[in-house]
C-alpha cells in the first residue's frame, strides 16, 4: 500500500514539475474565513487587515517580531509633545502609477474618521494632520499620546486621485445602496497587486515588480491565489494532497497528521490572544445563580477561589494539546516587559474550598457560564474542563455554550452584559496596556459607557485613575511603571481569571519558507518557495 | 379551469409570504447583527448609528413590509457583511449550485436505473445484494461524511482528485462554467457524487419495486409467449413503464437536490449558494439568509405549481372539483 502511494505520489510530482517548469511561482494558501469587502476601513478585523497589507500600506509597518518600522513613512519625531512629525517616503507609487504624497496622507486620515470607517480609533478625536510640504506631515494632538502611531501598521493610505474618481471617497457600508470600486477593487502601494477578487471565494495577487522595497529581495513569488476553506477537514485535506502550500488554522488535532506527511509540517508558535474567565461583579444579585439577594462574586475572596481551583496544566496539556502558554496577566508578555513579575494563582482546590467557606459558601453554589463554541481554540472544551475542575470545589456550573452570534449578543453590551460568568478572549489592536486597562479594567454604567467590553463591570478608581495617566505620559520607563502598578492592582483583586495566550497552528508545505507573525498576520512578502 | 389556475397561483403567493414571515421572525434569535460587522474596538455610539442606518431600530413589523416591499421589486438589499448586493452576489453563486445539482441529477439518474433494472432481473445475484448493501450505505450514511470519506481516498491518498473548490471556471456572459475546463470537470466528480448518491438509492430502488411489479404484470407474460427476446420485454416493455414515477419522482427530488446541496457544498467548499447561506447564518447576514430561504421557498412553489397544474390536465376528476375547492 505504501509502495503504491509512493509511486503513485511519485508520478504526480514528477507531472507537476514538467508542468510547473513553465508556470510562474504561483503561492496558494487557504484560510478558514473570507476576505470580503476590500475597502481597508469597512472592517476593523485582524484577517482582513492583514491580508489586505500586503496590498495597501500604512505609514509603518510590523516586522516578523512584531516591532514597528518605517513603511510609506521615512522617519518621525516628537517636536513637541503634542506635534509629532512624519517624513515620507518619496519615489511611492500607487499599483495605478499615481505618486504618493502628503495630500493622499491628508485625504486618508480624513477618509478613516468618516461615517461608516470602523477604524475610527486609529488616531485620537481632535487630532489634525498638516502638510508641511509634499513629503512632510504634522499631526497634532490635543494631549500628549505615546502610542499615536501603535496602530498605524493596519491604517492604510488611499491614493486621494483614485479614490475621487472612483466614486470611493465614502466608506463602504452596508447601510448604503451602491457598492463603490474601492470595495472590489485595491490600489495601494504594497508589494502585490489584486488582480481578481471573487469575494468569498477566491483572491488572486500578481507581484508589484515596483515596490519600493522590491529591492530587498524578501520574496520569489510571482502570483499567489488565496481561497476560503470554512471545514477544517477539508482545509487539512488540502493541504495534506498538496493543492495548497499553507492552510491556517489547523486543528490542535491535525497537527501530528499534518507532521506525519513527509511533504507537510506544522508551524506553531504563541499567538497574542489572551483567553480569560470574567465574573459579573457590578449586580447586586447575579442573574444565572442559586444565590439570591447577594452577588458572591462581589466578594473577592470567591474570585480567588475560582481561580485556585482552575488547573491551568490540565488545560493546556488535555484540551490545548500544549499549544497554549498559561499567563498570570491579562495580556501577552510580548507586549509587556514587566510580565515576568507576575505569576499564577496556585492550584489548590483545598485551598478553594477554605475561602469559599469562609465567604459563606462552604456547600457550594450554582452559577450559569456563557462560552462561545466557534470563537477560540476548542473554546467549549476549556468551559466544560471548567465546569469539571468548579465541580470538585463543590460550585455547579451550568454551561451555555453557543456559537459567537449568539453568544455576543447575549453577553456584549448590545445584549446588557447577559451573563455572570463567561469566557473571553482579547487582544489589543494597539499591542499597548493602555487599551486592555481601559476596554477590560475601565469602570463602565449599565449601558457599557467606559469599559465596554468589561462584560463583569470590574470597577477600581484607582486603576481608572492610572490609565489616564497612562494614555497620555511619553516617558517609557515611568510609563512602564505605572502600567505595572495598574496591574498589581487588577490581579491582586481577582479582576478577571486569566487561562492562557492560544497557539497559533498553520499547515506549511515543505516547499514554502514563510514567517509566523504572532498577530496572525500573514505577510506574503515573507514568503519563499523552493 | 382558469379559476383553478388563478386560485393556485394566489395560493403559492401567500405561501410565499408565509416563507417570509417565518424566515423573518427566526433572525430575532439568530443573534446581533452589528455585532458581527464591526471590530472589538467600536463604540457603543457607532453601532447603534449603524443600526439606525440599517433600519434595524424600526419595530418588526415595519421592516418585514420594507423587506416584502423591496423583495417584490427584486431587492433584497445589501450584504452587511461584502457590501455588495444580494441579488448579484446570488446570480453569481447560482451557476455553481445548478451545475452541481444537474450533475448530480444525472449521476443518480445514469447509475440509478440500471442498477435498479440488474437488481430486480437478477434478484439473487451476489452482485444485486452488494448494490443494494451500498445502497443502504448511501441512505444511512450523512453526507458530510461521505464526503470526507472521498476526499481522503480519492483526493489526499490518491491524489487523483482536487479536495475541494471548482477549479478553473470559464465565464459565458454572467454564468460561469466548469464543465468546459479539465480542472472543472475533474472538480465536480467528488461532490456531484456526494450529493447525487442519496437520489441514485432512491432511484435504484425505485426503478427495482416498480420492474418487480410490472414483470408481474399480463402483457410482459403475453410478451413471452409472443417469443419476444429477453431484451425487448426487459427494456422495451418493462422499463418503459417503470420510467413514469421515476420521472415524476427525479423532478420533483431536483428542488430537494438543490435545497440540500448546502451540506455538500460546505464540505467540497463549493461556491455555491448553499455555502453563501450557511456563511451567512454564521455572520447574521441577514440579507443574505432571507433572499436565500425566499429563493428556496420560491423555487419549491413553483415545483408544485407546475405539478399541480399538469395533473389538471392528466386528471379531469381535479378539473371538475377543482372550482369548488
Amino acid at each position: 500500500m505504501s509502495i503504491r502511494k509512493s509511486l503513485i505520489g511519485a508520478a504526480i510530482v514528477t507531472g507537476l514539475m514538467t508542468t510547473s517548469a513553465l508556470a510562474e511561482n504561483t503561492f496558494k494558501y487557504a484560510f478558514q474565513g473570507s476576505l470580503k469587502s476590500l475597502d481597508p476601513y469597512s472592517l476593523n478585523e485582524t484577517f482582513t487587515l492583514g491580508t489586505l497589507g500586503n496590498v495597501y500600506e500604512g505609514l509603518t509597518r510590523r516586522g516578523p517580531d512584531l516591532k514597528i518600522e518605517p513603511a510609506l513613512a521615512e522617519s518621525w519625531e516628537i517636536v513637541e509633545p503634542t506635534r509629532w512629525r512624519f517624513k515620507l517616503r518619496q519615489g511611492v507609487k500607487f499599483h495605478n502609477g499615481n505618486d504618493f504624497n502628503a495630500d493622499d496622507v491628508l485625504f486618508s486620515a480624513e477618509r478613516v474618521k468618516s461615517e461608516g470607517s470602523d477604524l475610527k480609533t486609529r488616531f485620537p478625536d481632535g487630532t489634525k494632520f498638516e502638510k508641511v510640504d509634499d513629503y512632510t506631515v504634522d499631526v497634532i494632538l490635543t494631549a500628549p499620546n505615546p502610542i499615536l502611531n501603535a496602530e498605524w501598521s493596519t491604517w492604510y493610505i488611499i491614493d486621494k486621485e483614485w479614490a475621487e474618481a472612483n466614486n470611493s471617497v465614502k466608506v463602504t457600508s452596508a447601510s448604503d445602496q451602491n457598492a463603490s470600486t474601492i470595495s472590489l477593487q485595491a490600489n495601494g502601494t504594497g508589494a502585490f497587486k489584486i488582480s481578481n477578487h471573487d469575494a468569498g471565494v477566491k483572491t488572486t495577487f500578481d507581484a508589484n515588480k515596483d515596490w519600493w522595497d522590491a529591492g530587498s529581495g524578501k520574496h520569489n513569488l510571482d502570483s499567489i491565489e488565496f481561497s476560503t476553506i470554512a471545514s477544517d477537514a477539508t482545509r487539512v485535506a488540502a493541504l495534506l494532497s498538496g493543492e495548497m502550500d499553507l492552510v491556517y488554522p489547523i486543528p490542535v488535532q491535525d497537527i501530528n497528521r499534518v507532521n506525519a506527511s513527509p511533504t507537510t509540517s506544522a508551524l506553531t508558535g504563541p499567538e497574542l490572544r489572551t483567553i480569560f474567565l470574567g465574573m459579573d461583579q457590578i449586580r447586586d444579585e447575579l442573574l444565572e445563580s442559586s444565590v439570591k439577594g447577594k452577588n458572591p462574586f462581589k466578594d473577592v475572596r470567591v474570585r480567588k477561589a475560582f481561580y485556585h481551583a482552575i488547573d491551568i496544566e490540565a488545560i493546556k496539556a488535555k484540551v490545548m494539546r500544549n499549544l497554549a502558554t498559561p499567563s498570570a496577566i491579562m495580556l501577552s508578555p510580548f507586549m509587556f516587559e514587566n510580565a515576568g513579575q507576575f505569576s499564577r494563582l496556585e492550584y489548590n482546590p483545598d485551598g478553594a474550598k477554605a475561602l469559599l467557606a469562609e465567604a459563606g459558601y462552604g456547600d457550594g453554589f450554582e452559577v450559569g457560564m456563557d462560552c462561545p463554541n466557534d470563537r477560540y481554540v476548542n473554546d467549549e472544551a476549556i468551559c466544560q474542563a471548567v465546569v469539571s475542575m468548579l465541580a470538585k470545589v463543590g460550585v455547579k456550573v451550568n454551561l451555555n455554550a453557543q456559537p459567537k452570534a449568539q453568544y455576543f449578543a447575549k453577553v456584549l453590551a448590545s445584549g446588557s452584559f447577559n451573563t455572570s460568568f463567561y469566557l473571553l478572549g482579547w487582544t489589543p489592536g494597539s499591542f499597548d496596556s493602555w487599551n486592555v486597562l481601559t476596554n477590560l479594567h475601565g469602570c463602565r454604567d449599565e449601558a457599557g459607557n467606559g469599559g465596554l467590553f468589561n462584560l463583569g463591570g470590574y470597577c477600581n478608581d484607582k486603576v481608572d485613575e492610572l490609565s489616564a495617566k497612562i494614555l497620555s505620559e511619553n516617558d517609557a520607563a515611568t510609563r512602564l511603571d505605572m502600567i505595572t502598578q495598574a496591574y498589581k492592582m487588577t490581579t491582586d483583586e481577582v479582576a478577571y481569571i486569566p487561562l492562557h495566550q492560544q497557539g497559533l497552528a498553520w499547515g506549511v508545505s515543505s516547499n514554502v519558507d514563510l514567517v509566523q507573525r504572532a498577530d496572525n498576520e500573514l505577510m506574503l512578502y515573507y514568503v519563499n518557495k523552493k | 379551469m382558469l379559476a383553478f389556475v388563478i386560485q393556485r397561483i394566489f395560493q403559492s403567493a401567500l405561501v410565499m409570504l408565509v416563507v417570509a414571515l417565518i424566515a423573518f421572525v427566526m433572525f430575532t434569535f439568530i443573534g446581533d447583527p452589528v455585532d458581527q460587522m464591526v471590530g472589538l474596538e467600536t463604540t457603543l455610539e457607532e453601532r447603534e448609528q449603524l443600526r439606525e442606518r440599517l433600519g434595524l431600530k424600526d419595530p418588526v413589523p415595519i421592516q418585514f413590509l420594507n423587506f416584502v416591499g423591496n423583495a417584490v421589486q427584486g431587492d433584497f438589499g445589501i450584504s452587511y457583511q461584502f457590501k455588495r448586493p444580494v441579488a448579484t452576489m446570488i446570480g453569481e453563486r447560482l451557476p455553481a449550485t445548478l451545475e452541481l445539482s444537474f450533475v448530480s441529477a444525472i449521476f443518480a439518474l445514469v447509475a440509478g436505473i440500471p442498477m435498479g433494472v440488474y437488481t430486480a432481473l437478477r434478484r439473487n445475484s451476489i452482485i444485486s445484494k452488494f448494490f443494494l448493501t451500498t445502497s443502504l450505505i448511501g441512505i444511512s450514511l450523512p453526507t458530510f461524511l461521505i464526503g470526507i470519506l472521498l476526499i481522503d481516498v480519492f483526493a489526499v491518498r490518491l491524489g487523483l482528485l482536487p479536495s475541494s473548490q471548482r477549479g478553473e471556471v470559464v465565464e459565458i456572459g454572467w454564468w460561469s462554467t466548469g464543465f468546459l475546463t479539465a480542472s472543472g470537470l475533474k472538480a465536480l466528480i467528488m461532490p456531484s457524487i456526494t450529493l447525487g448518491l442519496f437520489q441514485m438509492t432512491l432511484i435504484m430502488r425505485l426503478v427495482r419495486s416498480e420492474m418487480l411489479e410490472v414483470l408481474r404484470t399480463d402483457y410482459i407474460k403475453f410478451a413471452r409467449a409472443r417469443g419476444l427476446r429477453d431484451r425487448a420485454v426487459h427494456f422495451g416493455h418493462a422499463l418503459k413503464n417503470t420510467l413514469i414515477p421515476v420521472i415524476t419522482i427525479t423532478g420533483l427530488q431536483l428542488g430537494t437536490i438543490i435545497a440540500f446541496a448546502i451540506i455538500t457544498e460546505t464540505v467540497f467548499q463549493w461556491p455555491g449558494m448553499g455555502l453563501l447561506f450557511l456563511q451567512s447564518v454564521q455572520d447574521v447576514d441577514i440579507p443574505i439568509m432571507s433572499a436565500y430561504l425566499l429563493l428556496i421557498g420560491f423555487l419549491f412553489v413553483i415545483i408544485n405549481l407546475i405539478v399541480d397544474l399538469l395533473y389538471v390536465f392528466v386528471d379531469p376528476r381535479i378539473r371538475i372539483t377543482g372550482g369548488e375547492t
